[in-house]
């Protein structure tokens, strides 16, 4: 088996199984008063320590959620009502048009059900927003804008955001901007404070840490109305008994990525670019998608003109060739990817294409599996796209 | 052999699979997401995001890889369109018959071949059976079950690329051994007869597209005797829902005739008048060679019917169809399915009647 889908979750490291792992068998709430809540309170509040030392946070400033989407949903409902209670003339949310759906879907939301304004800004070609193009949105009214979300690196092509500059301009009128890096941390530096941003999304299993655990970083000053009632856990913004073993995996696991990050970033960059090359060199006509040279190191994202990305995937599959269309859909029907159409790409190519993602365990042999069930692969789904193509002008 | 298997998420499609995998085939599980918008809150019809997971649960029984193929738009296009547009040309279509033409064992095929399948596996209720001349289809063994009819429109490269291991079972065994294989389908109640309208109101759906189209029912001799909202709405041999207005002076039920959208008037008689001698058909479709000249078989005209005698004649346009004895309720659009003995030989689309 060859797993290409690091993006989409990437194994455990051994940090992180053993930090859980000695958490597991352990009894306390971190809430109660007894000895065991203390020494499961006090797990938590190393881990997040270590967490707020590794993004250059403050240990206060984070805030332990269910995973990614759990964190976009409360920066962007959260912080949407609170500023728009503080003053109801902000109704407007500006995000990039390359945002994963745990950004997209709840903007989406406010705007259906709760009379926000969602403004998609365009992309460039190669997926970047424009630092211009967000002041010119934002100069046609700044006081009516809520709040501003961009991803720090996009989780289907790669492309690494302008996120401080974006973050200048969004202080210049003093609107908060969150930023889902969810895919950036352990693959780029990343500095909370120095970037400027108000919040800022992760998640574990992206990283090295379990599944299902994941923190939401808020500056002081940037308080989302809770989406969760209950026991006042996590500063009022997320009720709920905190997992402490998860939590204790997640902080190794963010720790080691980060200490680990030019050493690991360098491996990946190399094995990346032997696989574009290998790629570019097996499917002449193969498009490499996103900014070639600002990208996350481990991924790689090409369009295969003429071949549906399902079949791809599905042939790779048949050879234990592990990868992704994009994003992973629940429904499992392939929808052309919104980050590709916002990028310029046709639908056809929009659906052609396919997402290698290299993590800490990939290989050069996994490389090289790649590269030798590739152009088969890719002239029988063309060959099956040209018997399709010819049906459809028949009938 | 590589095998594509469609997965509906039903209990027959499931046993199938089960079934073929055991044989010994390498298996391959997509499910046809056929609808554009899924309404997963009414969890009706079939192609809900809910049956997509039934089926993923079935082949991840079966440890086979799985996916979802999004054919919507072919879908509405082929099969929807089609079925609308044949209502209001005043005809009857089997939009059954025209999935497995056109979707299933055409846009499915083609794309299981191209990636390198050997066969589509469903789960029909047919049977396929290595004769002299190559494959052949029959009926399934399971009258109640038969879907040979709406299987008569393939033709022999399609079923050669096919697999139906179900042909030779009743239902209720087929229920019995999901239960015992383990699938969590096995108590899934049966699928509706039009998968698009799941509420079975046919009548609401055509108007909801086609509109309001007042016109008039007519006896044989042309007097008016009411009022209806769309000729599209009737088809050839129906008697519940007409009303009339005016009762037959005789009292005996009476039948819808003709339908002629021309000038939107709908026929109604008594039943005697519905029966033919004999039909024109178009678009033959033949599992084998094609026949010449005249020859004796059966002739099935819509799917709950009986396969009854008679002489066929192959002309350049299709087929004629002469009956031994009368026939009632021959619908043009629906299809004329040859059989010989439980064998398919062909079909075609019926045009009109003699
Ligand atoms: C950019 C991005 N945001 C959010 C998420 C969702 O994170 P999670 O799976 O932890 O809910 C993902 C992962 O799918 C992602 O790639």
């Amino acid at each position: 088996m060859t797993y290409l889908d690091h993006a989409a979750t990437t194994p455990m490291v051994p940090e992180a199984l053993a930090a859980m792992t000695a958490e597991l068998g352990r009894v306390g709430n971190p809430s109660s008063l007894h000895g065991s809540g203390r020494a499961a309170r006090r797990v938590v509040e190393e881990s997040r320590e270590t967490i707020a030392a590794a993004l250059g946070c403050r240990p206060g400033e984070v805030v332990f959620t269910g995973g990614g989407t759990d964190a976009d949903n409360v920066a962007l409902k959260g912080l949407y009502w609170a500023r728009h209670r503080e003053d109801p003339a902000r109704r407007r949310i500006l995000i990039s048009a390359v945002e994963h759906h745990a950004v997209l879907d709840p903007a989406a939301w406010l705007a259906q059900q709760q009379g926000a304004v969602l403004e998609v800004l365009p992309v460039d070609s190669l997926g970047r927003l424009r630092p211009e193009t967000l002041r010119a949105a934002i100069e046609a009214d700044p006081a009516s804008v809520a709040l501003i979300s961009v991803m720090w690196a996009n989780n289907e092509v790669g492309t690494v955001q302008p996120i401080a500059e974006l973050a200048a301009v969004a202080r210049e009128f003093e609107i908060p901007l969150h930023s889902d890096a969810v895919q950036a941390i352990g693959a780029l530096p990343v500095d909370f404070a120095a970037s400027g941003v108000s919040a800022m999304s992760l998640t574990g299993h992206k990283l090295g840490g379990p599944l299902g655990i994941g923190a939401l970083v808020l500056a002081r000053g940037t308080v989302p109305v809770p989406l969760l009632h209950g026991g006042g856990q996590e500063r009022d913004v997320h009720s709920g008994t905190l997992d402490t073993p998860s939590i204790a995996g997640f902080a190794a696991a963010v720790e080691a990525a980060v200490r680990n990050l030019d050493a690991h970033a360098a491996t990946l960059h190399a094995l990346r670019s032997e696989l574009v090359a290998g790629v570019l060199a097996a499917v002449p006509d193969a498009r490499y998608n996103g900014d070639p040279d600002d990208r996350l190191p481990g991924i790689a994202h090409f369009s295969f003109a003429g071949c549906e990305g399902d079949s791809l995937l599905m042939l790779l599959d048949a050879r234990g060739i592990e990868c992704s269309t994009g994003s992973a859909c629940s429904a499992g029907v392939a929808r052309p990817s919104h980050v590709l159409i916002a990028m310029g790409h046709d639908e056809a190519s929009a659906r052609s294409s396919l997402r290698f993602s290299l993590g800490h365990s990939s290989t050069e042999s996994d490389v090289a599996q790649l590269l030798e069930a590739l152009p088969p692969v890719v002239e029988r789904a063309r060959r099956a796209g040209e018997i399709a193509a010819a049906r459809h002008n028949r009938s | 052999m590589r095998v594509l298997a469609a997965m509906s998420g039903g209990v027959d499609s499931a046993v199938a699979a089960a079934r073929a995998v055991e044989a010994g085939h390498e298996l391959t599980g997509v499910h046809l997401a056929l609808a554009e918008a899924p309404d997963s809150l009414k969890g009706k019809g079939c192609c809900t995001p809910e049956d997509a997971r039934d089926a993923r649960r079935v082949a991840d029984v079966l440890d086979i890889p799985f996916y979802v193929w999004d054919l919507a738009e072919q879908f509405r296009v082929d099969v929807i369109d089609n079925f609308v547009a044949e209502y209001a040309a005043g005809r009857t279509p089997n939009p059954c018959l025209r999935c497995n033409e056109s979707i299933k064992f055409a846009a499915v095929l083609d794309r299981a071949i191209g990636l390198g399948f050997d066969a589509v596996c469903t789960g029909h209720y047919a049977r396929l059976v290595d004769g002299p001349s190559g494959r052949e289809l029959h009926r399934a063994v399971d009258p109640d079950k038969d879907q040979s009819y709406v299987l008569g429109v393939l033709d022999a490269d399609q079923v050669a690329h096919a697999l139906f291991p179900l042909g030779g079972s009743v239902k209720t065994e087929v229920r019995a051994e999901a239960a015992a294989r383990g699938l969590t389908v096995a108590a899934k109640p049966d699928s509706h007869d039009i998968c698009f309208i799941p509420d079975g109101d046919t009548a609401g759906f055509l108007q909801a597209r086609l509109g309001e189209r007042p016109g008039s029912f007519v006896d044989t001799s042309g007097a008016v005797l009411g009022a209806h909202s769309g000729a599209y709405g009737f088809t050839v041999g129906q008697r519940r829902g007409l009303r009339i207005g005016t009762p037959a002076p005789d009292g005996r039920p009476r039948y819808v005739l003709d339908v002629s959208v021309v000038d939107n008037r709908v026929t109604v008689g008594p039943a005697e008048a519905l029966e033919v001698a004999g039909l024109t058909a178009d678009r033959p479709r033949w599992c084998g060679p094609a026949p010449a000249g005249t020859f004796e078989c059966r002739v099935q005209v819509r799917a709950h019917g009986e396969a009854v005698p008679a002489a066929v004649t192959a002309i350049p346009e299709g087929l004629q169809v002469a009956f031994s004895e009368p026939v009632r309720g021959v619908a043009p659009g629906q299809a004329a399915v040859l059989y010989d003995g439980t064998r398919v030989l062909g079909s075609a689309t019926i045009a009109a009647t003699v």
